[in-house]
């Protein structure tokens, strides 16, 4: 029902919504909450266990109840708060959690079971027989449980995240919020005031209280206009600060577009990093409710959510209002509803010793004993000493006092403080490194109280920042009343009382996991669901835990919070997650031929982050086995050229640099001559290989060093390290140039012929063999050559700078069809290395030594290197290690898969007759065959033998012979040559 | 007394009146026969099979806080056997059959659901490395399929298959992997060692630990001094400290992970799914929260909170694989403390103390091997002997190279 | 989480990489015991409290550094050089 002449909408803007297919009208300004209320809908939803009709309880981002799905074509948005929604012309929204309507509601059969239902009651049941659980119980379990639904459709909408950075942020724009950025703005500070509503201003938004002289809503707007006129300040509104991490860092929330029917380039929801120097929490308090029979039937509110209701947004929640309240702050609801018009049909204060006035009933030492109506509030029933009566009423406004809001205290493992005087925790002090809380967040609940403390913490913030703080902060006048409460939280009587409204936790609930000695509040917790609910237990933890106490015997002090974590409201995975939609997820790294690679049909495969050509198809062929093939041959017989730029090239210099790669690779280096190359192989400090690759000696104390592309990084971060931490006093510079060089693999006998068409200058029969480098030009472009091979074949590398990359590939290739070859892609490239046994990371796995894979005798015996120490322990030694093989199936043609394992011959495939596994597999049509390459125990000593190769998955055992790894030209001729 | 469907009844239609306390709180009496450090999931898995496969029911678990507040309060709850490395791979199979019986065995129900693993990989070198993976599951007597795309898009259609930065190759299924209520596993062995005996005492924090000649005697406790011949130290989380009591320089370093779940949601998420390549792991609690989690922190810390770097990653990492979980809001983050090892297998041994034994090191993979972990703990503090599938788990195995590294990332503490 | 570089200034976390405590600073000279092996690679104080760590600005400046910092509170107390670590240190 709306009251004519109040609230801060515009009720010149009429807007038009849905909620469970009715049509509706509200006014700009309005949430979903306050228009549904204004239309006279109660019941918003179902609670998650009882399914019990829901209404709205709060006004706020608290709210346990008032759970909607927004609609938005297919896709939907679950467990939206109707308190928080704005509302859009068009919004279209549901209830959720009932079926086949949110009025007839056929789990509501729960409510009669409720006796069988209670706390934990599922630990104790559903056991027999046991297969009944998947396929009975749990499903069934499952479809009851859990509120609102997903669509099951990809959220293409937009989403962002930001960096902000400020000397204080401020969190929470009500008195205390607002006077702290106003003292600390003046003062010059840059400041950021984040605001979770729509407007500024919080509770004053809300009350009728004075500040100054004027109405506290036009105290805020004039602050506002103040402070957005100065540059050092950013008002944020819409924006929940979720969160506090480590040195200043705060998560926070724009819901950027969510207000609107067509947010155009909007994003839906920004999360924000913002760092902070300094902060103050300023978010004020939340009004908790008691725990009396029924106390969760529709119409049943927070009191400051029914003066919110009606001051802000001119709404009066009910024609006939009873108040019921443990505290002085309830009077002002009271007040507010007779001066508006609205029956007020009881004042119902627990404590005795008040003196109450006022044009409305008054009970004193008075309880709610029970609530009643069908699908909302009709009536209540009161006790005081006179007995019981019936008020009609169909809405109570509740307040058990407040909590103050103090969660982002807590996210560093701060425990709250209890207050006895307000009956309360408050923040610990020191808490949060840097952030001090003021006003009612502090436990200062008087408006004048909150201004003073809103200065007082700008102050503390003000001088943290080296900043000069005014000397006495003008703070305006308002209202100063004292804060008297009287504890209550449970009213004894018939029925169940509600303590979490969302998942149905009642004071029975907590008394029996009391009985069953689930005694500490955390055990509690976790026993009866309490403060698990999208509320996270902002309306309940306090008197569940009270409730507790009482049973236990022990006090509140003692008996304690549970911790809050962030975030301090739920938020969506896609706001935190913005960015990681799609190729967002990682970097992507392309080679200077990728362009070219593409054009000619390559699919193209992640290679960590970089992207390679898989094979290059020709017309006629169907699978990738023919263009591999093809390839393999033309390497073989002719030439190929593979872009081989994402392997790590780290350049490294110094008088000390020889020394350093002895130091960090098994063999030697400080022999190796300008002009000539060398395999190296590398240990991580615990003595398994960590990478292997060349390094070039390119002319003295200068070494080009290439490392496998994935261990790029791994390599250059260890290399620092080595340096920095382990020889500092060395005179060696390292640098990566994997981007600033494009190279490309030349192989195959024409390998030469090719490169002497492109080169300036002419490679000779005799010069450049094998492992030798230098500086060429091509088209008078310093270049880089490596006569290197990955193939067995005559190779060469040939490097150029990268900006040469794309038009050095094309041609390259174009020259090579000519010659009767082509481009190769990694699948030919993993085919040519297999069949000359050649190692890739499916070998150097992270779990395999040097010995392992044979090469052991490349561990200089006369040095010292990075992981030689380690390497010796006896469990990397000797015939039970599993060794590198070569591995041939009996019958050449039969498949044969990498990740099989070896057995025996004759024995099963058991994991206790297991002697290996295979590694990397392919058809080599250069040996007619499968090949493979593998580990089998003791394998060097088992050359000859026939293994079984078992692959359960795909159901295969094939015979093999045991052979050397190197299938293919074991003299190596060839790539001499 | 007995939990069954006919006793919720009865007991409800009685005002659940007579509901006993689940366990004791006793006090701590001056000896036991042997002491347990820690009341988590793996200490009082421990105690119970003491107490019911060894008889020995004079014993004391000793907690610092309330039982099950440790890693066992806090994790994803995913339960599976799919290692590959002899050592593990028996274990976890054994600890897996456990699971199978667990509600039986401890007349409360733990929700162990079987409702399929998935680790989806996203190149032919993953697949091959899941295809070792899933012929040692296979030949160790576990399950394990092999999917294509197509496969995995049968059990998961709502994964994005066509934008996402590492396409879907395909994925093991694991079908007997799921997961379970994991308050209620602690809670059920708990229950199920004080029935049988075991003094469960909490607010108890070891504060020393007696040792003569090599021997262990007892330990000191804010409640006072205990004796006891034997005693198991099983804080994954404060291994160091506990250890530190007795000497001792543990191969652990403590990192934080940190895990996620959101309000709850109608059933759409139907398995466990495993996104290797975003570090991302999820699936839907019986309450309908989506629980989630993702990779260390990455730097040593004790203070069960994290940063915001793997808060986002994570969901980055979600919102790559399955872009319709967006919109549903994550409700509470936590953060655990996990006993990082130099191979990321545990550790179930003795000590070069006498009568001290020490179960350590879960890294964070801890949930899943609470009924192995103390069946065998349980074994060798009985006999003094290391059980057959935990052999491996040696103290000494990282000094002579004995290493069950999974992972292959090598000594770095924080890289399993 | 915000860590100083020395060359580089205040930066986040996510510019940094960590590899562990500083023991992999003292790394044994050759011939050393295998406990000493033992000890430098594995066994780790792993204190509940001030630590010191070692850090590297891996997408920054490439220093690796050694940062003191409290591991129950994550308060940093100091960050250094590791080229520099021994004689600070010393």
């Amino acid at each position: 029902m709306r009251i004519d002449g109040k609230g801060l909408i515009d009720r010149t803007r009429r807007l038009s919504f849905r909620f469970d297919g009715t049509t509706y009208s509200g006014f700009a300004g309005d949430t979903l909450a306050s228009a549904l209320l204004a239309n006279g809908v109660r019941v918003l939803g179902r609670s998650f266990k009882y399914h019990r009709p829901r209404g709205i309880l709060t006004a706020g981002s608290e709210e346990p109840g008032a759970l909607v799905e927004v609609l938005e074509g297919a896709q939907q948005t679950p467990n939206v708060r109707a308190t928080v929604q704005e509302l859009y012309d068009g919004l279209a929204a549901q209830s959720q959690n009932r079926w086949p309507s949110l009025k007839y509601d056929v789990l509501a059969v729960n409510d009669l079971l409720a006796p069988f239902l209670g706390a934990g009651f599922y630990y104790k049941t559903f056991m027999w027989p046991r297969a009944f659980w998947e396929r009975l119980y749990e499903p069934a379990i499952r479809r009851a449980a859990g509120l609102g639904r997903l669509s099951g459709k990809h959220d293409e909408a937009v989403y962002e995240k930001a960096f902000a950075f400020c000397d204080l942020l401020v969190i929470g724009s009500g008195p205390a919020g607002l006077m702290a950025a106003l003292t600390a703005a003046r003062a010059g500070a840059d400041v950021i005031l984040a605001e979770e509503d729509s407007r500024m201003g919080g509770r004053l938004l809300a009350d009728t209280g004075e500040i100054g002289g004027m109405p506290g809503a036009d105290w805020a707007a004039g602050v506002l206009a103040e402070l957005a006129a100065l540059p050092n300040v950013r008002l944020m509104t819409r924006t929940t600060v979720t969160g506090a991490y480590d040195h200043g860092t705060y998560g926070a929330l724009e819901r950027t577009g969510l207000h609107l029917a067509n947010p155009g380039d909007l994003p839906r929801e920004c999360f924000w990093r913002i760092v902070a120097k300094q902060a103050i929490l300023a978010a004020g308090a939340l009004e908790r409710p008691i725990a009396f029979p029924d106390n969760d039937r529709p119409g049943v509110m927070t009191a400051s959510a029914v003066r919110a209701y009606l001051n802000r947004w001119g709404v009066a929640p009910g024609r006939k209002v009873a108040i019921f309240a443990n505290n002085d702050s309830a009077r002002a609801t009271a007040d507010a509803l007779a001066a508006a018009g609205v029956t007020v049909a009881a004042l119902i204060d627990s404590r005795a010793d008040v003196s109450v006035e006022g044009p409305y009933p008054v009970y004193r030492a008075a309880q709610v004993v029970g609530t009643h109506g069908r699908h909302g509030l009709d009536w209540i029933a009161v006790r005081d000493h006179n007995g019981e009566r019936r008020v009609e009423a169909d809405c109570l406004a509740v307040s058990g006092g407040w909590n103050p809001t103090l969660h982002l205290t807590c996210h560093m493992n701060g425990r709250p403080v209890w207050a006895p005087g307000i009956a309360a925790f408050v923040p610990a002090p020191g808490a949060v490194p840097g952030l001090t809380p003021c006003g009612a967040a502090a436990g200062v609940f008087s408006t004048a109280g909150c201004l003073a403390d809103g200065a007082r913490a700008a102050g503390v913030a003000l001088a943290a920042l080296g900043h000069a703080a005014p000397a006495t902060p003008e703070v305006p006048r308002a209202e100063d009343g004292a804060y008297a409460i009287a504890p209550l939280w449970v009213v004894e009587g018939k029925g169940r009382a509600w303590l979490d409204f969302a998942n149905d936790v009642t004071v029975k609930d907590v008394r029996l996991a009391a009985q069953e000695n689930f005694a500490g509040v955390e055990h509690m917790k976790r026993y009866t669901t309490q403060g698990m609910a999208p509320d996270q237990g902002k309306n309940s933890n306090i008197g569940a835990l009270a409730v507790l106490a009482d049973a236990t015997g022990r006090g509140i002090p003692d008996t304690g919070t549970t911790t809050y974590r962030p975030p301090y409201v739920p938020v969506s995975i896609a706001a935190m997650g913005a960015g990681g939609r799609a190729e967002g997820f990682a970097p992507q790294r392309f080679t200077t031929s990728h362009d070219a690679s593409v054009a000619r049909g390559a699919p193209m495969i992640e290679a960590g982050l970089w992207y390679r050509p898989s094979y290059f198809p020709r017309p006629g062929e169907t699978t990738w086995r023919e263009a591999c093939d093809r390839e393999v041959a033309w390497v073989r017989e002719r030439v190929g050229v593979c872009d081989v730029s994402t392997l790590g090239k780290i350049d490294i210099q110094g008088r000390d640099a020889a020394r350093f790669l002895d130091l960090v690779y098994t063999n030697t280096f400080s022999t190796l001559k300008p002009g000539r190359v060398r395999y190296g192989l590398m240990l991580r400090e615990d003595g398994l290989v960590m990478d292997d690759g060349t390094t070039a000696c390119l002319a003295e104390n200068h070494y080009l060093m290439t490392t496998t592309t994935a261990g790029a990084g791994q390599v250059m971060r260890h290399l620092d390290f080595v340096h920095q931490a382990l020889r500092p006093g060395w005179d060696v510079h390292m640098i990566s140039v994997t981007e600033q060089w494009a190279q490309f693999a030349v192989a195959g006998p024409r390998a030469r012929d090719l490169l002497n068409s492109v080169l300036d200058q002419r490679l000779n029969p005799g010069e450049w063999p094998f492992m030798t480098c230098g500086a060429v030009t091509l088209n008078g472009v310093g270049a880089r050559l490596f006569r290197i091979s990955f193939s067995g074949e005559h190779a060469y590398e040939l490097a150029v700078p990268a900006r040469y990359g794309a038009a050095l590939f094309r041609d390259l290739v174009a020259r090579a069809e000519t010659m009767g070859g082509g481009a190769y892609g990694m699948e030919a490239l993993n085919v040519l290395r297999i069949e000359k046994g050649l190692i890739t990371h499916a070998e150097i796995h992270g779990r395999t030594t040097a010995f392992d894979i044979g090469l052991d005798k490349m561990v200089s015996g006369r040095k010292d290197c990075i992981g030689k120490a380690a390497a010796q322990r006896p469990g990397l030694l000797g015939p039970e290690r599993e060794q590198l093989v070569g591995l041939r199936p009996l019958d050449h043609e039969r498949a044969i898969f990498a990740g099989a394992h070896l057995y025996r011959q004759g024995e099963a495939a058991r994991r206790e007759n297991d002697q290996g596994y295979v590694t990397s597999v392919c058809w080599s049509p250069t040996m007619h065959s499968y090949l493979g390459l593998g580990f089998l125990r003791n394998g060097r000593a088992r050359h000859g033998e026939v293994v079984k190769l078992a692959d359960m998955l795909r159901k295969t055992e094939v015979l093999c012979e045991v052979c050397d790894p190197v299938f293919f030209d074991p003299e190596g001729a060839r790539a001499r040559g | 007394m007995r939990y069954s469907g006919l006793k919720v009844i009865t007991e409800g239609l009685f005002g659940n009146k007579g509901w006993g306390p689940a366990w004791r709180s006793p006090e701590p009496k001056a000896e036991y026969d042997a002491i347990i450090i820690g009341g988590g999931g793996h200490g009082l898995s421990t105690a119970y099979y003491l107490a019911k496969n060894h008889g020995l029911t004079n014993i004391a678990v000793l907690e610092k806080g309330y039982l099950g507040g440790g890693n066992i309060g806090r994790n994803t709850t995913i339960v599976r056997a799919n290692y590959f490395l002899p050592g593990n791979s028996e274990f976890y199979s054994h600890s897996l059959k456990l699971w199978e019986g667990l509600e039986g065995e401890l007349n409360y129900n733990v929700m162990h659901s079987q409702r399929g693993l998935i680790n989806l990989f996203h190149s032919d070198g993953q697949r091959d490395a899941f295809a070792r993976r899933g012929n040692m599951m296979i030949s160790q007597g576990d399950d394990a399929i092999l999917l294509d795309r197509d496969g995995v898009r049968e059990h998961l259609p709502y994964l994005d298959f066509d934008q996402t930065r590492f396409p879907i190759y395909g994925g093991l299924l694991h079908p007997r992997g799921g997961t379970a209520r994991h308050d209620a596993v602690a809670w059920g062995f708990a229950r199920g060692a004080d029935r049988r005996g075991v003094d469960l005492i909490q607010n108890c924090e070891v504060t020393g630990i007696d040792i003569e000649n090599g021997r262990v005697r007892g330990v000191q406790t804010t409640r006072g001094a205990i004796r006891a011949k034997k005693v198991g130290i099983i804080v994954a989380g404060r291994s160091g400290q506990v250890a530190a009591m007795a000497g001792m320089r543990l191969p652990v370093e403590s990192h934080i992970l940190q895990a996620f779940v959101t309000e709850g949601l109608k059933p759409v998420i139907h398995h466990v799914i495993s996104f290797g390549m975003g570090h991302f792991y999820i699936s839907q609690s019986d309450k309908g929260g989506l629980v989630f989690g993702g990779d260390l922190d990455f730097y040593a810390s004790y203070a069960a909170r994290g940063n915001l770097p793997m808060v986002e990653h994570v969901m980055e990492a979600g919102m790559t694989l399955m872009p319709m979980i967006g919109r549903a809001k994550v409700l509470r983050s936590w953060g655990g403390i996990m006993d990082m090892t130099p191979d990321g297998s545990p550790i179930i041994d003795k000590t070069h103390i006498d009568g001290l034994f020490i179960d350590c090191g879960w890294n964070y993979g801890g949930f899943k091997a609470v009924p192995a972990s103390g069946w065998c703990m349980a074994h060798l503090m009985a006999t003094g002997e290391s059980h057959a599938v935990a052999r491996r788990f040696r103290l000494d195995r990282f000094a002579t190279g004995h290493l069950l590294d999974e992972e292959g990332t090598g000594s770095q503490h924080n890289l399993h | 989480m915000r860590i100083t570089c020395p060359l580089c200034g205040e930066r986040d976390r996510r510019e940094f990489y960590y590899y562990g405590a500083d023991d992999y600073l003292r790394r044994p000279g050759e011939g050393a015991a295998p406990a000493a092996w033992d000890a430098y690679l594995h066994l780790r104080d792993n204190p509940a409290g001030v630590t010191r760590d070692l850090w590297y600005h891996d997408m920054g400046c490439a220093a690796w550094l050694v940062v003191e910092r409290n591991t129950v509170t994550h308060e940093v107390l100091s960050v250094r050089l590791a080229s520099e670590a021994e004689e600070g240190a010393a």
